[in-house]
């Protein structure tokens, strides 16, 4: 067949001289490139590590019951971390609370039912600018917002509702993404027998985009857990004797009392604020877990 | 116009002149085969913005016939099977114009419900689309949402049977859909179909995913189908349309061409644009 090809279009025939192949030279650049790349892993990786065996060196000792149990004290034999981290896990809910089913809500509007026109456009586009207004802006219209107008005080509510605005873009972003991953021929077939459309969100497109809808959820918590800024401007602050109980307490969270510790001269300190900061690795690590936990169990369910 | 042949009885030809005006347009052969009408398109268009994707079609289709949709890609063939069950609904930015008609009542008239009209008017896809749930569960979906009050794993069972896929399945009802093979994902997809008891059957392409051999039991079941429900069938192959449909409607650049029975149609075609087609001369 190639053959009569050849001699069908003379202009195809062969001729080795005009290729110059090069290949061991091709492979080279592939193995540079693929150097480059494994470099630029470890660089991430050299500080990762650095950073952990630091603080280990630094806080490890400190990391006992009591420092889990105890209030902050002057006294540095004495000083805990109890009511920073229940104050974290308090603001940690109640911010995934309040932002994953407003997040989700949104995503499920614009990718489901908004009109595909100008002004669904311009709100993506708003949500997208969102996601990348400094932490501490969050913070002040926490405080103007929530604090002040709404008079709700220097409270873990009032914290809690400033870090579901700050993570809200996020997760409507990831939400959406995971939606439109959705393939269009299962809306397709849920509809053909008859299934509404909310039929067809709640019975397809949202248990096949939940994993994802997770993971980006899950990981902007992890920044939320993370975040001293804003919440500063809220209220929190580095001294608080008693974990909260309520939604109207006042709060601080770890990396406040982080903070406080590291600003403080005396090593005893620094060396609190390093185990502070493995009991906070310690939480991300339990809440990627989980992450990967509800991802397994969902992809599974298939 | 050509003259009508007469060997098929109650054909007749459509008016040259479109009703509500517009340019004279020439209508090939289009016959009304005998018999009740299932569905029935009347100078139906479908608008996808600016341009025109169907161009005044009016066809009438039998009831427990199987009609084939033929014609090479982007004539229209997918655009009007989609109509008669109001998917089209779905697609932004399309306006669907004239009438189709289920039983004679509109499907585009006022207080008309899609939902119900998917229902009663079924759809098999092009790809295999089974849900990822388990095959009992992929079955059982269309009768739980539609209320449905009998015996499930009956109906599972009756379903699973009549789309020829029982004998495969039937001892592992929990199985993810998504563990078999193509063509048999393919008649669970019509099996689902069938569950919610539809009156029609539209098939858009069902076995342009298959091998020849899934292809052979999604012919054989077609076949069995026509006892029960009218189908309605996109093929891009004709050799496909010729084995399983009683009519042939062919369509071209948005206009039906030609419409007749199967056999005249692919052994006597009466429009030159017809013969080039099944003779593979253009498409």
């Amino acid at each position: 067949m190639s053959a009569q090809a050849t001699a069908r279009h003379p202009s195809a025939q062969r001729d080795p001289s005009r290729f110059e192949p090069r290949i061991s030279r091709r492979h080279h650049v592939g193995s540079i490139a693929m150097v480059l790349f494994l470099a630029a892993t470890l660089v991430g990786l050299v500080f990762l590590v650095i950073l952990l065996v630091d603080i280990w060196h630094d806080g490890a000792h400190r990391l006992t019951a009591d420092f889990l149990r105890n209030p902050p004290s002057r006294l540095t034999s004495r000083a805990g971390i109890w009511p920073a981290l229940v104050g974290s896990v308090w603001v940690l809910v109640l911010t995934a609370v309040v932002a994953f089913p407003l997040g989700v809500g949104t995503a499920i509007w614009l990718e489901e039912y908004a009109p595909n026109n100008r002004l669904t456009g311009i709100i993506e586009a708003n949500i997208a600018n969102l996601a990348g207004v400094p932490s501490i802006v969050y913070g002040i219209l926490g405080l103007a917002v929530f604090v002040r107008a709404l008079a709700m005080g220097r409270s873990v509510i009032a914290g809690a509702l400033t870090l579901a605005l700050l993570i809200l873009p996020v997760v409507i972003i990831a939400s959406q993404e995971a939606i439109r991953a959705v393939p269009n021929s299962m809306r397709l077939g849920s509809y053909a027998l008859g299934a509404t459309r909310w039929e067809t969100i709640r019975h397809h497109v949202l248990p096949h985009a939940m994993p994802g809808i997770l993971t980006g959820t899950i990981l902007a918590l992890s920044r939320a857990v993370g975040e001293a800024a804003p919440l500063l401007l809220v209220g929190a602050v580095g001294f608080v004797q008693f974990a909260p109980r309520g939604l109207q307490d006042a709060f601080t969270v770890i990396p406040i009392q982080i903070f406080n510790w590291t600003s403080r001269p005396q090593a005893e300190f620094q060396e609190l604020a390093a185990a502070g900061s493995i009991v906070l690795l310690v939480l991300l690590l339990a809440m990627n877990a989980v992450a990967i936990l509800l991802r397994n169990r969902y992809a599974k369910r298939r | 116009m050509q003259e009508t042949t007469g060997t098929a009885p109650g054909t007749t030809d459509i008016p040259a002149t479109r009703p509500g005006g517009g340019p004279e347009r020439r209508h090939g052969p289009v016959i009304v085969p005998p018999g009740d009408i299932e569905l029935e398109a009347r100078n139906l268009s479908v608008l996808y913005g600016e341009t025109r994707a169907l161009k005044h079609i009016s066809i009438s289709i039998p009831d427990r016939r199987v009609v084939a949709f033929i014609g090479p890609s982007g004539c229209g063939k997918s655009t009007l099977l989609r109509c008669f069950n109001r998917m089209n609904d779905l697609i932004p930015g399309t306006r669907v114009e004239g009438e189709a008609l289920f039983h004679g009542e509109n499907l585009y008239g006022p207080g008309v419900d899609p939902v119900d009209v998917r229902r009663r008017i079924g759809m098999v896809f092009q790809k295999p689309n089974p849900f990822p749930k388990s095959i009992y569960d992929n079955v059982a979906y269309g009768p739980r949402i539609n209320g449905f009050r009998g015996n499930m794993d009956d109906l599972v069972e009756r379903s699973l049977r009549q789309a020829a896929l029982w004998d495969e399945v039937k001892d592992r009802l929990d199985a993810s859909a998504l563990a078999l093979s193509g063509g048999q994902q393919q008649r669970l997809c019509i099996a689902r179909a069938l569950a919610v008891e539809p009156e029609v059957l539209l098939m858009d392409e069902p076995a342009s995913a298959l091998d020849p051999i899934a292809t052979q039991k999604i012919e054989d079941l077609i076949y069995q189908l026509k006892q029960d429900y009218t189908v309605v069938i996109v093929t891009h192959n004709m050799q496909q349309a010729a084995r399983v449909s009683d009519y042939t409607a062919f369509l071209y650049m948005g206009e039906l061409i030609e419409y007749g029975p199967t056999e005249q149609l692919f052994t006597n075609p009466r429009e030159d644009r017809t013969e080039a087609y099944i003779t593979g001369r253009f498409g």
